[in-house]
């Protein structure tokens, strides 16, 4: 069985849907894409098997694979909590008051940044940095959704909603 | 004084769904767009009148546009391409955001301008991946509706000309908002600057002429073709054409982004926009322009005007035109180890003095405010700070140097205060005196 059939039909589509918008030959480019669609299946995180599929579908070699994983933050190469919770601690965020949400997030969830809960549920990712949207400082990002203008009453009401 | 807000790149703002194709034809959308189509403006019309206009790259360097199209080699034989750089990520910059979310007409039609100015039939925009939740969609969803309108594709409304958009999403990392950086991720690499020459004009994407422009720079050329290159270039001062999006944050009362005339006071813009310094503090210091420019000291920075002359005089830049207010609680070696993290963590790792530099920097800064500084590490910020500065591949070494360099100049006393009392902040110490 070649590694790339561990890819579901839907990330293939996905992908396929990626390298259309490239010139024959630059395959190479729908790796990023590659990425994000198969880790977004994978519960938020990546692993040697799924980098080999995709280097194997894309035909290229792993390494091309393995280094663009590595390099990004936005790719997981460890298992991680369900929901992503990404708190911007750069300058903006930090003037308004970000240190203070994210030492009233880690005692909520009894973990530090860069862990995940015990029950797997959430991952609060290591100090993030500016994701540009500065004016709504404080702000955090969870599964990729921006919420700004943050207060801890609010912070508690997005954390206690994640299923 | 009352100023003029959202000319250019938020001309759809305040209208309900700015977003869509029929709020921006209402707006005077395509209508520069289809002229072009009708055969009314040449290649070299577009240049000049964009060159004309004064804009200068809103990506943060401030290098004139026009200039940068003349550079694409107007007799190559093969595929030429423009990319736009919505990589977003310079400290406290979010403007380009709200164009995605708000106006991407704006941005699709400055698109087709620029390739077909420069012969390009393809064009890219790399969006940060962190955007993928709302400024994607929209933009996508833009570009869908021009080629529904017949205004993109191939031979355009049977123009000959052709041209095809696509959107890029990357995956977090700041480095690739440096243009080759951002070349090599479209690629499907890792985010690193290439050595140039060659620049990406003779040798970019997949090794073909490429010009990469910021979003903001993109998205003012619509306006500037349909109203002329004067109406630009006299909205703002000498040297300094157009309007600016100003992404304000911090310490003031209303922070926000605000589209207004190049060469408004920052009194003004402190005071009539945004409302003065929140909480009725004192303003205790200013980076104008992303956390890579220069901070200035609050006495300095309400005696300029918001443009490229009176910021380089000053002894900073206009960067991306990202505002960050500081009122007189703020801590500065605190903002400073803030900003010096960043950059370690963004280094891509390439060149030795960056790499290790900005490690170097961010260990000496937590040192002291753990109250582990020695007055020599004072100095030693500012060598290593000098060390790094012209020394790299691309200018992310530059801009970890400018800040240490530029908080050790204004604020050396902070720095000196907190070395002697063991990690206290000079701000805690005088909040203390007060109580």
């Amino acid at each position: 069985m070649s590694a790339a059939e561990l890819l579901s039909d839907h990330v293939k589509d996905e992908i396929e849907h990626w390298k259309a918008r490239f010139p024959e030959g630059r395959q190479r480019s729908a790796v990023i894409s590659a990425l994000h669609a198969v880790q977004h299946e994978n519960n938020g995180f990546l692993t040697t098997e799924l980098l080999n599929a995709v280097a194997d579908y894309l035909e290229l070699p792993a390494i091309h694979v393995y280094e663009v994983a590595s390099f990004y933050s936005m790719f997981q190469t460890k298992p991680v909590g369900k929901h992503d919770v990404a708190i911007c601690t750069n300058v903006s965020c930090m003037l308004r008051g970000a240190d203070d949400i994210v030492e009233h997030v880690e005692n909520k969830l009894g973990i530090k940044t860069g862990e995940s809960t015990a029950d797997g549920k959430i991952f609060l990712k290591k100090e993030e940095e500016c994701l540009a949207a500065c004016c709504g400082a404080p702000m955090m990002m969870v599964d990729h959704k921006y919420y700004e203008n943050l207060t801890t009453e609010q912070v508690d009401k997005i954390l206690d909603g994640l299923d | 004084m009352a100023y003029e807000q959202n000319l250019v790149c938020f001309n759809t703002f305040g209208a309900k769904e700015s977003w869509t194709f029929e709020t921006y034809n209402k707006h005077g959308g395509y209508e520069a767009w289809n002229k072009v189509l009708a055969g009314e403006l040449t290649p070299e019309q577009l240049i000049d009148e964009v060159k004309a206009s004064g804009l200068r790259g809103r990506g943060g360097a401030g290098f004139p546009t026009g200039l940068k199209w003349s550079f694409m080699p107007k007799n190559f034989d093969g595929q030429k391409y423009l990319v736009v750089n919505s990589d977003e990520s310079e400290p406290g910059t979010c403007h380009d955001r709200e164009v995605l979310r708000g106006n991407p007409h704006a941005l699709v039609e400055g698109m087709a301008i620029a390739a077909y100015a420069m012969g390009a039939t393809v064009a890219y925009n790399y969006i940060r991946g962190e955007f993928i939740d709302e400024p994607v969609p929209r933009f996508e969803n833009a570009v869908k509706e021009a080629y529904e309108a017949g205004l993109l594709g191939k031979n355009v409304k049977g123009s000959g000309i052709d041209i095809d958009i696509h959107t890029f999403v990357g995956a977090g990392a700041y480095i690739c908002g440096e243009e080759t950086a951002l070349l090599e991720s479209l690629e499907g690499k890792q985010g690193k600057p290439r050595f140039k020459p060659p620049f990406p004009a003779n040798f970019g994407l997949y090794g073909k002429p490429t010009t990469i422009n910021n979003t903001q720079s993109i998205a003012s050329v619509p306006a500037i073709i349909r109203n002329g290159a004067k109406w630009f270039a006299d909205l703002g001062p000498e040297g300094s054409g157009g309007t600016a999006l100003f992404a304000v944050s911090g310490h003031v009362e209303k922070p926000g982004n605000y589209e207004l005339p190049m060469g408004i006071p920052f009194k003004d813009l402190l005071e009539d926009i945004c409302g003065g310094v929140w909480k009725g503090r004192k303003l205790k210091a200013v980076i104008p322009g992303g956390s890579s420019c220069k901070v200035l000291p609050a006495d300095v920075i309400m005696n300029c005007t918001m443009d490229y002359t009176s910021l380089m005089d000053a002894g900073s830049s206009f960067g991306t035109g990202a505002v960050m207010v500081m009122d007189d609680t703020t801590c500065m070696v605190k903002v400073l180890r803030r900003i010096s993290r960043f950059y370690m963590a963004e280094s891509c790792g390439q060149c030795t003095p960056c790499r290790e530099g900005t490690g170097w920097l961010y260990r000496m800064l937590t040192r002291i405010t753990e109250g582990n500084g020695e007055e020599a590490d004072l100095q030693k910020l500012v060598d290593v700070a000098n060390k790094i500065e012209g020394h790299t591949i691309c200018a992310l070494g530059d801009a970890a140097a400018w800040p240490v360099q530029s908080f050790l100049k204004h604020y050396h006393h902070e720095f000196e205060y907190m070395v002697r009392n063991n990690g206290r902040s000079i701000v805690d110490a005088a909040t203390d005196a007060a109580a």
